[in-house]
């Protein structure tokens, strides 16, 4: 099947405008949020129901085309980035909201269902939809399914698989199956539990039936300013010490803040502040107080210069603004960034940011820091210009350096923006040639010919070493 | 390659590609196509600039169907000036555009010919006036002489009996003690088509002690020729008023058309490589406020006429966007007694207005108006308020498509209504005779 065919046909299937093949037209597609690997796909097909999905699958299975299904494309770590010669099966259209059963708390979405929208639809009920990635205004349902995506309130409420109880799904070949439902914890396999967080790899989730979460009665905000990380990082371990159990707990380090500050969210930290900690406890009004004013006193007793319990919604709401806007707010230091997304244990924050900031040194970078201090997902954010001849190779490098440590401080090379081509080579940090080929193993049931988003998640034995470097050569015509 | 300027390729350095813009995009939400995102758009202009695309038609197709609304500003983390970079680019594009002559015949009359020369701008306006009262138009529209676009503007545009040039005097008294002294820009669409809201605009002015002045010798602000491509003759416009608005002395430039208002603001860029007029555009710029802007910061004279009505304010881009005013007008409006302002869903997000997107892009202008009429719709509102003309006339005609029995109004209408209603109560003089 040459191209004119096969645009013929996808147009056959969805309608000839929604499939877009023009080279100059598919470079908007060549990268998502991971933009160090750039290549065409062969074309975009939009489809606007599962049964569409099911059929431009089925006919590219049928000709052993590859194909990657997409989102918004907020994606951090290259999850949709195409080798070129697959087709984008962008969700984009199906984005509609099929059901809200108030009475079980369920949601059923379709996947290019915006993450932030499915809260603004049910929080008149008192609801909301708990997994909020910082892309949350623009990242798909279907997306944080596929990445298994966190977000700083997980802390407390879980990641994405915590939430999820069903899914529509299109199998590689093209056959539309159901799994899962409104119930939770069905007998057998857990299914829906494999297919989240498989980036994509085993077919594509069409439809999501997600838990809806009860707002708190009660929130309470509280943001710290210290002279240093260390003293942030003690006011982290003494809160989880104390057993409190924040909603949220997020630091930034003294970049991070001069990029919020330059960017289009500023709070007015002081000019060169070294970090900050935003907490958030929330639940039963009752006892809200007494657990902020607990944060409060660990972090004056850690040395904090200043610490504020938001007065309003409204001053709440531009903390929150601040800091979930920090990667991209990054635009102010440098034209490029890559973001990383090591996992570390808590106790060992100081020690590994310490570690980072040496990285940082010794490779002549600028680094940010922004993360979810509470659960030690570090997102260390390199700043680069990808102009400077050499400087992607050494970005690459330094952040395989950084997850290095992080695995040797015993953590691992991903908390929540999955491997996607990224961290391929990363992988056998944390997994041997037998982990990974079990995994391999799963992955031949569910996609034999490789077709469904190749090359993402799991390396092709043996060629680690060669992925790095293939990672480096940035940009093809 | 694209040659774009420094400052575009500044802001095209800042965008680090994290997409939290795309639901900020009114044609993403209707199109749902990457390129059709600011994050696609500058992906796309980037890779123009890098040599790593060609501007074919379907590459600028995604560039043409940008409302250039700015609503992506607001959205974005580090603050990428997205205007800049999609002005820039349309410059730079619109010299090796193959346009049919008959396209570039008509742009350049329209930029060149029509814009800055307000009296030809009033000759066809009254053309158009006797065409309407004639009863010609609507001939024209039912026997389809009128294309689509056109016919469905002629609607709702209705030319009113006096432009606001003709009747407001060139300096106007302030009522009691001289508070400020202030000059009105009267627009080119906003002076023939509404006229009244001009005159109302100096009418509340001058009712909250500013000495008024309206120049004869303005012209246009530009935005128009500068929006679609054509800088230069947005330059020559912008040089015109900066010598006609500093010559006034005046404080303030009050503007009440959002889009006029950022251009004004934004005459720095413009002429950034025109030594002769670098600083004055920055005096001018100094000095420039959008009627509701001013009105927020002054101790408004509070009005007691009562406009008893449910209203909705439907942002202008170019004043929520662009120049980051969304709070004042809304203050302005309640402090009208009687008026009930309603929550709008989403009333930052564009009508598909935009200058003449409406008449180029006419499908996508109407998807996006439906979007935003239904908004309306749930709110149910007697009084629709904008702040810009372009949005006001299409809104008009959003509530006729969607067969609502709501008003379409300029916040300061509605202000000058609540005066007058008061006033006239009471027995007071009317010191501008209504038009």
């Amino acid at each position: 099947m040459d191209q004119a065919q096969l645009i013929a046909a996808l147009g056959d299937i969805v309608g000839s405008r929604f499939v877009l093949h023009d080279p100059q037209q598919l470079r908007a597609y060549d990268c998502d949020g991971f933009t160090i690997q750039r290549r065409l796909p062969r074309a975009v097909v939009l489809p606007g129901s599962t049964e569409e999905v099911a059929r431009c699958v089925r006919l590219l299975a049928a000709h052993r085309i590859p194909f990657i299904p997409r989102g918004a494309g907020t994606c951090l770590s290259g999850g949709t980035v195409p080798r070129g010669d697959e087709v984008v099966i962008a969700l984009t259209r199906m984005r509609r909201l099929l059901e809200v059963d108030l009475r079980n708390r369920r949601a059923v979405v379709e996947a290019g269902f915006v993450n932030l929208h499915l809260t603004e639809a049910v929080q008149q009920h008192g609801l909301c939809f708990a997994p909020d990635p910082s892309s949350q205004y623009a990242c798909t349902i279907g997306g944080n399914v596929a990445e298994n995506s966190g977000g700083a309130h997980c802390l407390k409420y879980g990641v994405t698989t915590n939430h999820v109880t069903g899914v529509k799904y299109v199998t590689w070949d093209g056959e539309i199956l159901e799994l899962g439902g409104k119930a939770t914890d069905l007998p057998g396999y857990d299914l829906v539990g494999l297919l989240t967080g498989s980036e994509g790899t085993m077919g594509i989730v069409t439809e999501v039936t997600v838990k809806l979460t009860r707002l708190p009665q009660g929130v309470k905000t509280v943001l710290a300013l210290f002279d240093s990380v260390e003293q942030a990082s003690r006011a982290v371990s003494g809160i989880i010490a104390a057993g409190i159990v924040p909603a949220a707990l997020e630091m930034m380090d003294r970049t991070a803040i001069m990029a919020v500050e330059r960017g289009n969210f500023p709070v007015g930290f002081p000019e060169g502040q070294e970090a900050v900690l935003l907490m958030e406890v929330d639940g039963l009004e009752t006892g809200l107080e007494e657990q902020a004013a607990a944060m409060e006193a660990i972090c004056r007793e850690a040395g904090c210069t200043d610490v504020r319990i938001a007065r309003s919604e409204e001053e709440r709401a531009r903390w929150w603004a601040n800091r979930k806007t920090a990667f991209g707010a990054c635009g102010r230091l440098a034209p490029n960034y890559y973001v990383q997304d090591g996992v570390i244990p808590r106790s060992r924050l100081a020690e590994v940011l310490a570690e980072v900031h040496a990285i940082a040194e010794r490779y002549g970078l600028i680094i940010a820091n922004v993360f979810h201090a509470g659960d030690g997902n570090l997102h260390p954010v390199i700043c680069y210009d990808e102009k400077v001849p050499g400087m992607v190779e050494k970005v690459v490098r330094a952040g395989s350096e950084i997850l290095a440590a992080c695995v040797r401080a015993g953590g691992s090379i991903s908390g929540e923006h999955g491997i996607g081509v990224e961290k391929l080579a990363d992988m056998h940090l944390v997994f041997g040639p037998e982990d990974l080929a079990v995994q391999a193993a799963i992955h031949r049931v569910l996609d034999p010919l490789d077709l469904s988003n190749p090359g993402k998640l799991l390396p092709t034995p043996g060629r680690c070493a060669e992925l790095k470097s293939e990672a480096i050569p940035t940009v093809s015509t | 390659m694209l040659q774009l300027s420094e400052r575009a390729l500044a802001e095209i350095e800042s965008c680090v590609h994290c997409g939290l813009c795309v639901e900020a995009c009114p044609t993403y939400r209707e199109l749902r196509v990457e390129g059709d995102s600011p994050r696609g758009r500058i992906h796309l202009i980037r890779s123009l600039v890098q040599g790593l695309a060609e501007p074919n038609e379907a590459l600028l197709a995604h560039l043409d169907r940008c409302l250039a609304c700015r609503a992506c500003e607001t959205a974005c983390p580090s603050g990428v000036r997205y205007g800049a970079i999609i002005e820039d680019a349309r410059a730079a594009l619109e010299t090796r555009r193959r346009r049919s002559l008959a396209a570039s015949t008509a742009r350049r009359f329209f930029f060149r010919g029509l814009l800055p020369r307000p009296r030809r701008l009033r000759a066809m306006a009254r053309i158009l006036r006797l065409l309407q009262r004639t009863g010609v138009d609507r001939l024209a529209r039912r026997t389809g002489l009128l294309p689509e676009p056109m016919a469905a503007f002629a609607e709702v545009v209705q030319v009113p009996d006096r432009f606001g040039q003709n009747v407001l005097p060139e300096r106007i008294a302030p009522a009691g003690e001289c508070r400020y002294r202030v000059a009105l820009l009267t627009g080119c669409v906003m002076d023939v088509l509404f006229g009244p809201t001009n005159v109302a605009t100096a009418r509340v002015l001058a009712r909250n002690g500013c000495e008024v002045l309206v120049p004869r010798e303005q012209v246009c602000c530009g935005a128009v020729p500068l929006h679609a491509g054509d800088r230069e003759a947005a330059r020559q416009m912008a040089r015109r008023n900066i010598d006609v608005f500093l010559a006034t002395g005046a404080d303030y430039i009050i503007v009440n058309a959002a889009g006029c208002g950022s251009t004004l603001k934004e005459y720095p860029w413009l002429l950034a490589g025109d030594p002769a007029y670098a600083e004055k555009a920055r005096q001018l710029a100094a000095k420039v406020k959008d009627v509701t802007e001013f009105l927020a910061e002054i101790d408004l004279v509070p009005p007691k006429g009562p406009v008893e009505a449910d209203v909705v304010y439907q942002d202008a881009c170019h004043l929520a966007h662009a120049q980051g005013i969304r709070i004042q007008p809304r203050q302005v409006l309640q402090k009208i007694p009687g008026l009930r302002l309603r929550a709008l869903a989403d009333a930052g997000a564009c009508c598909g207005s935009a200058g003449i997107y409406n008449l180029v892009q006419y499908d996508l202008s109407m998807q996006v108006l439906d979007r935003k009429m239904e908004a309306i719709a749930a709110a149910r509102p007697e009084i629709i308020v904008s702040a810009n003309p372009g949005c006001i006339l299409q809104l008009r005609l959003g509530v006729k498509r969607f067969g609502l029995k709501a008003e379409v109004l300029h916040v300061v209408d509605l202000l000058d209504r609540a005066y007058q209603a008061a006033e006239v109560r009471e027995g007071e003089r009317q010191w501008i005779r209504h038009s």
